[in-house]
């Protein structure tokens, strides 16, 4: 979801990549619990964004393809596109995010949480472990 | 062109500030240390310090420094008295804008002209090209740090640091002071946020000691390192313009609503196009609007009329994080420029609405 990626010397000390999550090249992660896929963005992603003011999705019901857009992260100062990491219906949002936008901040992984998804099909081959994702934000 | 990325003196405290950098106009400068709308808040409310060290200084000297200035400045800076600041622009010879800039007046024959980073090379040539008359020039730019302390309560934060009397300074006027045990430290009352406050032009060798101790005079009023990310928001509900993106070496001064800062009392570059141009009236102006429902505009993005026809662009938006709602400022045609208009800003596949307001786009 962001095209260029800048890396402050500290920026990515400290930051936190769930062992139980897949994580995408879009800086988005994945939670797997039988043929549902809950989807955010990581911590990092929220840092290089700064505050989340919308979070759009008008893709609800829709059956869409890994790799589309389904929808938008407004912050302050950028908008990125949301990518599906995987194939799939889009079944729930997070409804609380239309009141509290910065729970994206607060807690990526937990209430920041952004849409679920009806799996459909394989899942890709690209997604990658916490230690994989960390290597490619720069944590070593 | 080498294209290495500069650092300002203070890069090392913004790195352990936890500042988020990015190259900007060819510094690695500090866009955010914690949250941009609390940042925002902060100098709104309360006091805020920025490093903008990036912005370029000239100094111009001599019996012949006035005739330059007056030649390559939309602005008549015959008017300044030694103490005063002005706002201008350099006007190019095709009807747009070389840069705009401040212009102090530090003596009788002496200015500096304070101009953005990313036109630092660009201004130097250009008015050493039209220094025909031989004015003493002088670029000051990697000795000098500047500081932007902006809010509500930035003159009680200063006024703890320096024996000069701050009250005494007017908007748009400066005086040469020792602060934080720093000399001929300048202390001008400018800024670019609509918050009230300072801006100190320090020596690199004491722009840390200065830093500090602002930091530290101002913690009891709450004062925050302040970013890149939210000067931009302040200066947007302010309707100021940044160059590059609101005007640039196309859009005339007129276009752009800076008639105030040209003035046809004297002859500069262009004046008589621009002359011209003002008596015939242009075929657009950059104005400010606030969206009318929830959505952000962004550069770039088309503004239409109510019938859908495109009728300009965007060319800075946000999220106004006082307001808590879009804003922008973008070129209309005239006709759709009057205060209180409706237009359309197309974000994406949906066309908000939006209403032309007068500036600045935050109320008192």
């Amino acid at each position: 979801m962001l095209k260029a990626v800048n890396f402050g010397l500290l920026t990515t000390l400290f930051m936190n990549f769930p062992k139980e999550l897949k994580y995408t090249k879009d800086h988005e992660w994945v939670k797997i619990e039988g043929d549902i896929a809950t989807i955010g963005i990581t911590e990092f992603a929220q840092k290089e964004l700064g505050d989340i003011v919308y979070v759009e999705v008008e893709t609800l019901g829709e059956e869409l393809e890994s790799g589309e857009v389904f929808g938008t992260v407004e912050a302050v100062k950028t908008v990125s596109d949301l990518f599906m990491p995987l194939s799939g219906e889009v079944s729930e949002l997070n409804e609380e995010l239309e009141q509290a936008p910065e729970l994206v901040n607060e807690d990526p992984y937990g209430e920041g949480w952004m849409i679920k998804i009806k799996i459909n099909g394989e899942l890709p081959g690209d997604l990658m472990d916490s230690e994989a994702y960390g290597e490619l934000v720069g944590v070593s | 062109m080498q294209e290495e990325v500069k650092k300002t003196a203070l890069y090392q405290t913004h790195v352990s500030l936890g500042a988020k950098l990015i190259p900007f106009a060819g510094y690695e400068m500090p866009v955010r240390y914690s949250s941009d709308i609390e940042e925002h808040k902060c100098v709104r409310e309360k006091v805020g310090i920025f490093d903008v060290s990036h912005m370029g200084e000239f100094l111009i000297n001599g019996p012949k420094a006035e005739s330059l200035i007056q030649k390559v400045s939309s602005n008549d800076a015959s008017k300044l008295t030694i103490g005063q600041a002005q706002y201008s622009c350099l006007p190019n010879e095709k009807g747009g804008i070389v840069d705009d800039l401040l212009v102090y007046k530090m003596a009788d024959q002496a200015f500096m002209l304070v101009v953005n980073a990313s036109n630092i090379e660009k201004d130097w040539n250009w008015i050493s090209k039209h220094n025909e008359m031989g004015a003493e020039m002088k670029d000051l730019s990697d000795q000098t740090s500047l500081f932007a302390i902006q809010g509500p309560k930035a003159e009680d934060t200063l006024q703890a640091l320096t024996e000069t009397d701050l009250s005494e300074i007017p908007f748009y006027h400066f005086k040469l002071g020792e602060l934080a045990g720093v000399q001929n430290v300048i202390i001008s009352a400018t800024g670019y946020t609509g918050a009230g406050g300072f801006e100190l032009y320090v020596p690199n060798p004491e722009a840390k000691k200065v830093w500090e101790a602002v930091l530290e005079a101002g913690k009891a009023h709450g004062i925050q390192p302040i970013g890149l990310g939210a000067r931009d928001t302040l200066r947007l509900e302010m309707g100021y313009c940044l160059y590059g993106n609101d005007i640039d070496d196309q859009t005339s001064p007129l276009e752009a609503g800076l008639g105030w800062i040209t003035k046809f009392t004297k002859p500069f570059i262009n004046h008589e196009n621009l002359k011209a141009q003002k008596e015939k009236g242009v075929d657009k102006k950059l104005v400010g609007f606030i969206l009318q429902e929830k959505g952000i505009p962004r550069a770039g993005y088309p503004i239409h009329n109510l019938e859908g026809n495109q009728i300009g662009s965007v060319t800075s938006g946000s999220l106004s994080p006082s307001m808590g709602i879009g804003i922008g400022l973008g070129y209309v045609a005239t006709e759709y420029a009057k205060p209180g208009t409706r237009i359309g800003i197309s974000v994406r596949k949906k066309v908000l609405e939006a209403k032309v307001e007068k500036l600045p786009l935050l109320k008192k």
